[in-house]
This record gives structure tokens, sequence and C-alpha cells, in this order.
């Protein structure tokens, strides 16, 4: 064909190019893995926001930005939260493997929060009690169950939005740990 | 029994389609009359049944036979007949049902009022329709089956979400579909084209009714849902910018492109190329949008179905349609003969500019819409992009659009005089200032695009006043010439100067309810007052109210202005058992200057309740706005010139004598 056709081709050519390249991106918005609803948090290697939480009792110490030591998980939970029952066993676990988890009770009463962890039994180190939920905002919470791995210098460096599952925990979570660790 | 039958003729239509996709276009291009002829009675037949399996839903849904999955997740015995009925088409399965079925409507009317259709257009026309049709009964019956059964059979089903059970709602999908099928058509006959290779000035006439015709009708449809979304949701807006209202948007954007370039078309036989580019991407984005709300790939308080598998099988079918259409426009467009050659300044410019503006405004809301996709595919952050974007992008856009659609009609074709136009239009120019000023004037605490838009929106106005004036000659010769004139006008005219000044008025709605509008939120109490926009709201308490399917709290506001009372606003909070989620049912007073809509909100649990005052200006003209331009576009559809079934053939001839 003459040269002077060539670029008419190619300019009545754009279309399809340009609908190849949007279906190849529809067909990955398609992933099952991937939930529109999920929020990605901008927190990722972000140092821990600081706050200074009161205790739920007395007895038991609260919880701050100051008392991260090493490398700890943070969970955001609450007794009126069924996802974070079905996590409880599996942090319960965590927490006799040695792995230090602090707790953030997220718009709980604190009686309430307490009667939870006297029936379930308390994996938490420390507990700070976030009645408004200011705090959880800093950090970029939308929904509890959330846990938050920091790192030793005080990065937040991984995210678990809903209840952690045994396989995320032996795949992603303890990998992490043992990476962080050294 | 009957969802069995319903089922049953969803499967005959299926395999007719099949017929009716194949062997027609088979013989077309062998130039075999009996295979051609099988389109007609295929697209009949297709109609027929498909008519009998949505009679057999809307049954089910009608005597509540709760036997019926889908009946069980979205109807209930208590809820009244009119939502039992449009609860038939207040999902996937059902929508996808009437769509269906208006594409077979689409197709039985050329079947059967096309006779004035070459025989190969016409087969290869219901052949593509056909094509389409297999693609989606395909995709019902394999992955969203209307009837399927569930045992045992509950008491009572789930009830319809009771935000849709309204009047407005229950007919925005039917118009929305009419409007994205009607596309089809224009697609087809795109299509058809490019594989006869012929692309002239018969070939325009007969696609514009279709696409007007889809026009109007999505035209209503999104205006019936704005208007839905203004009185029902109670936040004082009706247009978000959500991912499924742009998916609407984009084809009325492309749609109206469409129209004006067909105009071209037939009347100077050039800009083939970007009508029939334009058909192809009205109706595949118009099978985007179906896609985007049924696949679950964005949130959207629209979203219907959020199955990836689903999502797959349309985004095949959207690929194969779209795909295979322009790469049929890549090998077949750059070979069309382009016949009336125009300069720039003339009214094929002006409709080239219009096309170009439209496209261009259908791209930025594309690119706003599918952005956050995009980026996440390439693993970059996630966004969210909302009003802002489009206020800067679509707005001087729209701005633009509205300035050139006063002149563009005034031009005339091949070579126009901007000069004289200019000229004639003075006193458009003049008038748009002056109510720029006014608007200035009365309210000077508002942003200047309020303003600048108010102004557009009169030159517009004005413009179309003066070129409908101008065509029948007002102010020349006696006046029962100028009425003989003013009657004698082709229709079309007519339809074409309401559509225009539907466009202006609605622009005034606009700028009002959003760069005026006002609102105030408080928790009040039984006997206090409040005050917004210059009027006092005093809230005389509530009381409690059943109604069929729910239980209200009904309040009570006077509103005066001046001491004098001006209205008695009631909304009220619903809250619907079954389902178990409350409504709120906004209170909106409307004037020719403003609406004052009044939303009650949760009561305190100490006597107070939180109430929210909007103060809206000119909405009213936003909906008269809607209303004339689908109406403009009714009256262009009933001249006789566009209706080519209708006369005879000697009538045909003298269409095509008469001058453009």
């Amino acid at each position: 064909m003459p040269r002077s056709r060539l670029p008419l081709i190619l300019l009545f050519l754009l279309p399809v190019i340009g609908l190849a390249v949007l279906v190849y991106y529809l067909v990955a918005a398609l992933d099952p893995a991937r939930d529109p609803n999920r929020v990605a948090t901008v927190m990722i290697d972000q140092p821990v926001p600081s706050f200074a939480l009161p205790p739920l009792d007395g007895e038991r110490p609260g919880l701050a930005n100051t008392d991260l030591d090493g490398v700890v998980l943070i969970n955001f939970f609450a007794s009126w939260c069924i996802p974070c029952r079905v996590e409880h066993p599996l942090l319960t676990e965590l927490a006799k493997s040695g792995v230090v988890i602090h707790g953030i009770a997220y718009k709980d009463k604190p009686e309430d929060a307490r009667a939870w962890l006297n029936e379930l039994g308390n994996p938490y180190t420390r507990i700070g009690a976030d009645s408004n939920g200011r705090v959880a905002i800093d950090f970029g919470v939308y929904g509890v169950p959330e846990t938050y791995v920091v790192d030793r210098q005080g990065r937040i460096r991984f995210r678990q939005v809903g209840p952690f599952d045994p396989t995320t925990i032996e795949e992603t979570l303890k990998p992490l740990l043992r990476e962080l660790r050294q | 029994m009957i969802p069995e039958l319903g089922h049953f003729a969803l499967v005959l239509a299926f395999v007719v389609a099949l017929a009716q996709s194949s062997l027609p276009m088979l013989g077309a291009a062998r130039g075999d009359r009996r295979l051609m002829a099988v389109a007609g009675p295929a697209a009949l037949a297709q109609l027929l049944l498909l008519a009998v399996s949505f009679g057999a839903l809307t049954y089910a849904f009608v005597v509540s036979d709760f036997s019926v999955a889908l009946v069980v997740a979205h109807s209930h015995s208590a809820k009244p007949l009119l939502y039992k009925i449009s609860g038939v088409w207040a999902n996937h399965e059902g929508s996808l049902l009437l769509w269906v079925n208006m594409l077979a409507l689409f197709g039985a009317a050329v079947a059967l009022f096309g006779s004035n259709l070459p025989p190969a257009l016409k087969a290869r026309v219901l052949a593509v329709q056909g094509m389409i049709a297999v693609g989606f009964h395909a995709f019902m019956l394999f992955t969203s089956n209307p009837f399927l059964r569930v045992f045992p059979v509950p008491a009572d089903g789930n009830d319809l979400n009771p935000i849709l059970q309204d009047p407005g709602l229950a007919f925005h999908p039917p118009m929305l579909y009419l409007g994205y099928v009607g596309f089809s058509m224009a697609f087809s006959f795109a299509v058809a084209a490019l594989i006869e290779g012929k692309v002239d000035a018969a070939w325009a006439r007969w696609v514009r009714p279709w696409t007007l015709a889809a026009w109007v009708t999505l035209t209503l449809g999104i205006g019936l849902g704005a208007r839905w979304a203004y009185y029902e949701l109670g936040w004082g807006g009706w247009w978000f910018w959500d991912p499924v209202e742009n998916a609407s948007l984009m084809p009325w954007l492309a749609g109206t492109a469409l129209l004006h370039s067909a105009i071209v078309v037939e009347k100077r036989d050039t800009l083939k190329s970007w009508t029939i580019l334009l058909a192809i991407l009205t109706f595949g984005l118009s099978l985007l949008g179906t896609f985007l709300v049924r696949s679950g790939v964005l949130t959207s308080v629209h979203t219907f179905a959020s199955d990836p598998a689903r999502g797959l099988f349309i985004l095949g079918l959207f690929a194969a349609a779209v795909g295979g259409s322009l790469t049929l426009y890549a090998v077949r467009a750059p070979a069309l003969k382009g016949g009336g050659l125009f300069q720039p300044i003339s009214r094929e410019g002006a409709l080239l500019l219009n096309n170009l503006l439209l496209a261009t405004a259908c791209a930025t809301v594309f690119i706003g819409t599918l952005y956050p996709l995009f980026l996440d595919g390439i693993g970059g952050a996630t966004v969210s992009v909302g009003p802002p974007y489009y206020n800067t992008t679509f707005m001087p856009l729209l701005a633009a659009l509205v300035f050139v659609t006063g002149i563009g009609p005034m031009l005339a074709w091949k070579r126009g005089d901007l000069a004289a136009v200019l000229s004639r239009l003075t006193l458009a120019g003049v008038g748009a200032v002056a109510a720029a000023l006014v608007a200035w004037r009365l309210e000077t605490q508002g942003p200047i695009l309020a303003v600048a838009g108010i102004g557009f929106a009169f030159w517009l106005l004005l413009a179309t006043l003066i070129d409908l004036a101008g065509r029948f000659g007002l102010g020349r010769g006696r006046p029962a010439e100028i009425w003989r004139r003013a009657v004698g006008l082709p229709r079309s005219a007519w339809g074409g100067a309401l559509a225009h000044a539907g466009l202006a008025v609605a622009l005034l709605g606009m700028v009002g309810t959003t760069l005026w509008a006002a609102e105030n939120i408080r928790v009040m109490r039984p006997g206090e007052t409040t005050t917004l926009g210059g009027y006092d709201y005093r809230f005389d308490g509530t009381e409690q109210v059943s109604g069929p399917n729910y239980s209200s709290d009904f309040g009570r506001f006077t509103v005066s202005r001046g001491g004098a009372v001006v209205a008695v606003l009631t909304p009220e909070k619903r809250f619907y058992p079954v389902q178990g989620t409350p409504t709120t049912e906004a209170a909106i007073k409307t004037t020719a200057a403003a609406d004052l809509y009044v939303v009650l909100g949760d009561p305190d649990g100490q006597g107070g309740w939180t109430v929210r005052v909007f103060h809206r200006p000119l909405a009213m003209w936003l909906w008269l706005g809607f209303v004339m331009m689908s109406a403009g576009g009714a009256v262009s559809l009933s001249d006789r010139r566009l209706r080519v079934g209708a006369p005879a053939r000697r009538g045909l001839a003298a269409v095509a004598a008469r001058p453009a």
C-alpha cells in the first residue's frame, strides 16, 4: 500500500488498541482477590501515630506509643464485634508463642471489654481504651478487627483488615515477624 | 409451572436468536432472498417468546410465588402492587430480561416498519441485533437465570429495598434500557453499513429515528434517576459523579454527538467515519456501563451484582461486540468516500466542533470513572475521583458547548457567515450579559462561576429563540403570514429549538442548585424555628403513622417568609420492618425561585430531632429543562420526514426533493 496510507490505517486502529488496553485492566480488576471496598493503608512504612490511651481498669496498664518496644502487634478489637471473637483463639496462640500483642478496645465501654476478655481470655500485654475512636482515626482504621505490625523503629510494616485466618498467619505474618526480628 | 414456561420461552428465544444472527447474514452475503427473509419473522418470534418469558416472571412476582428464588429475594406479600411489578426489574436477573425484551422490541419494530429498507441492509441489521441477543440470552441462561426455584418454599420474601419502592424509580430502569438498547439499533446499522461498505444519506435517514428515540428515553431515564436521588435520598443533591451515574452519562454524550453527526451525513454526505465510530462507541459505552454495574469492579450505591464470574462473561460480550466492530471499522472505514467539502466556518464545521466537544467531555468522564481502576491495576495508590475533577474538566467543555450551540444552528451549510450570525445574535449577547449582571446583583455572595453560568444559559436560550424567530420570519409580513410560516416549519426545527432551549433551562437549574445552594443542619425541638435563605422553618412536632409495609414518624414544619405562611412541609422517617431498613422521605416545596427542602433525621432521645434544611435555588428549572430536552426530541421524532415507513414510496421521493 502507498506509504501515505499507513498512518491513516494506524489512526483507525487506535480505538481497537485502546479497547485492548481497557479490557486488559478490566480483566485485572475482576481478580476475585481484589476487593473494591478495601481501602489500602497509607500508613505502611510510616511511624506509628503518637497516642496515649487510658487503661480499661485501674489494675492493668494503659497503652501509649512510647510503650511499644521491639516487634509488636497492635490489635483493634471490641466486645460488640463478632469477627473479633472468631480471631481471638488465633491471637491467644500467637501470644503463647511469644509474640507481643497490644490491644486497643475500639468504641467499647470498659466494663463490656473487661467482661469480654474475662470470658475469652486476655492475649494482650497492654490494653488501651479508645472509647471515642480518635486513635483509630489516626491509624486509619475503618472497621474492627484490624491488626498492625510495628517494627523496632516504631514503623508500621503491615496491616491486616478483618480477622486473621490461619493461612495469613502462617504464610504472611510469621515470616514477616521473623524478618523484622533479625 | 408458569416459571418453567417462562424459562422454556427464554431458551427458545435463545435458539431463535442464534438463527436470526446467522442465517440472514449468510443470505445477505450470498444475495439469497429466502435466507434474508428469515430475519423479520425471527425478530418477531423473539419478541413474542421474550414477552411470554417476561410475562411469566411478572406473574410470579404479582402473585408472590415464593418458590421462585428471585421473588423471595426481592419481593414481599405486603408490598404494594406497583412495586411488585417494578420489583421484576429492580434486580440483576430481572433487569436483564427487561433488557432483552427491549432489544427484541426494537428488532421487531425494524422488522415491521422497515419495509423501505433495502433487504440486504435490513437482514444484516437484524442479524447484528440477533448476535447481541445471543450474547445476552447466553448470559442469562448460563449465569443469571431469573427462573431458578427454591425449596422449601419460604413463607414470605425479603422485600424490595425500601428506597426503591418509589414511582419515579419504578420507571427509571425501563427508560434507561430503552435508551441503551435503542443505541444498539444505531450500532447494528453501523456494523451492517461497514459490512456492506456503504454509508450514504439514505442510511443516515434510517438511523436517525432510532437514535433519536433512544436519546429521548435515555434523557428521561437519567432525569428520572436524578430526580429520584434528589427527593428520595435526602442529601439535597441530584448528581454525585458516581461511576454508575457516569456509565449512563457517557452513552448520552456520545449519543448526542451521534444524533447531530448523522444529520451531517444525511444532509451533506460527509463526517461518515465520525458517525459510524460514534454509533459503535455509544453502544459500546452502554455495554461498558452494563459491565460496571454488574461485575463488582467498582464500589457504588448502584451496583447490582458483584460476581466476578458474571463480570467476566459480560466483559467477554463487551470485548467481542466492541472489539469486533472496531476492528471492522479499522478495516473498512478508511475506504468510506466522503462527499461534500465544507469550510471550517459552516454548519458542518460547527457540528464537527460539536462532535469534538462532546467526545472530549465523554472522554473526561470516562477517564474520571476508570482512573481509580487503572491506577489500582498498575499498582499505584488508591485514589477516588469526585466533583473537583469533573468541575475542572467537564464544566469548561459544557460552557464551550453551550456557547457554540447558540451559534451553530444559524450557520449556513458549506460556507457560513460568522460575522452576520454574530450580528444577529447581538441581542442574545446583550441579554446574556444583562442576565449575568442581574444574577450578580441578586446573589453577590455567590461564586463568579454561577454568574457566568447564568450568562451562558441566557445566551443559549436567547440565541435559540432568535434562530427560531428568524426561521419563520418574525417581524416580516402580516401576522397571518408569520403564523402560516411558523406552522409550516418542519417539526424537527421546533424540536431542535425546544431541545436546545431545554439545555439552557437545565443549565440554569444546574447552576442554581449547585453553586447557590445553602444548608442548615440542627437538632430541633418542637416549637423551635430555624432560618435559611430568607425563610423561617418552625418545627411543629412529629406523630406516628403506619403505611402498608412500613411505620413512620411524620414531622410537620410550618414555613413562612416575612411572617406569612408559605407552606406546611411533612418530612418522614420511615422504617420498613421486613428489610429492617429506615428511609427518609424528604419534604420539598417548589417555587420558581427555589426549592425549600426539609429532611427529618434521627431523634436524639431527648425530644429533639436532627433536622436538615436545604435551600436549592432554581431547582424546578433543572427538571423542566430535562422535560424540554426530551420533549424536543419527541417533537423532532414526530416529523414526517423522519418516519421513513410512511408515507408511501411516492411520498419518499417528495421527501428527497424537499430542500435541506
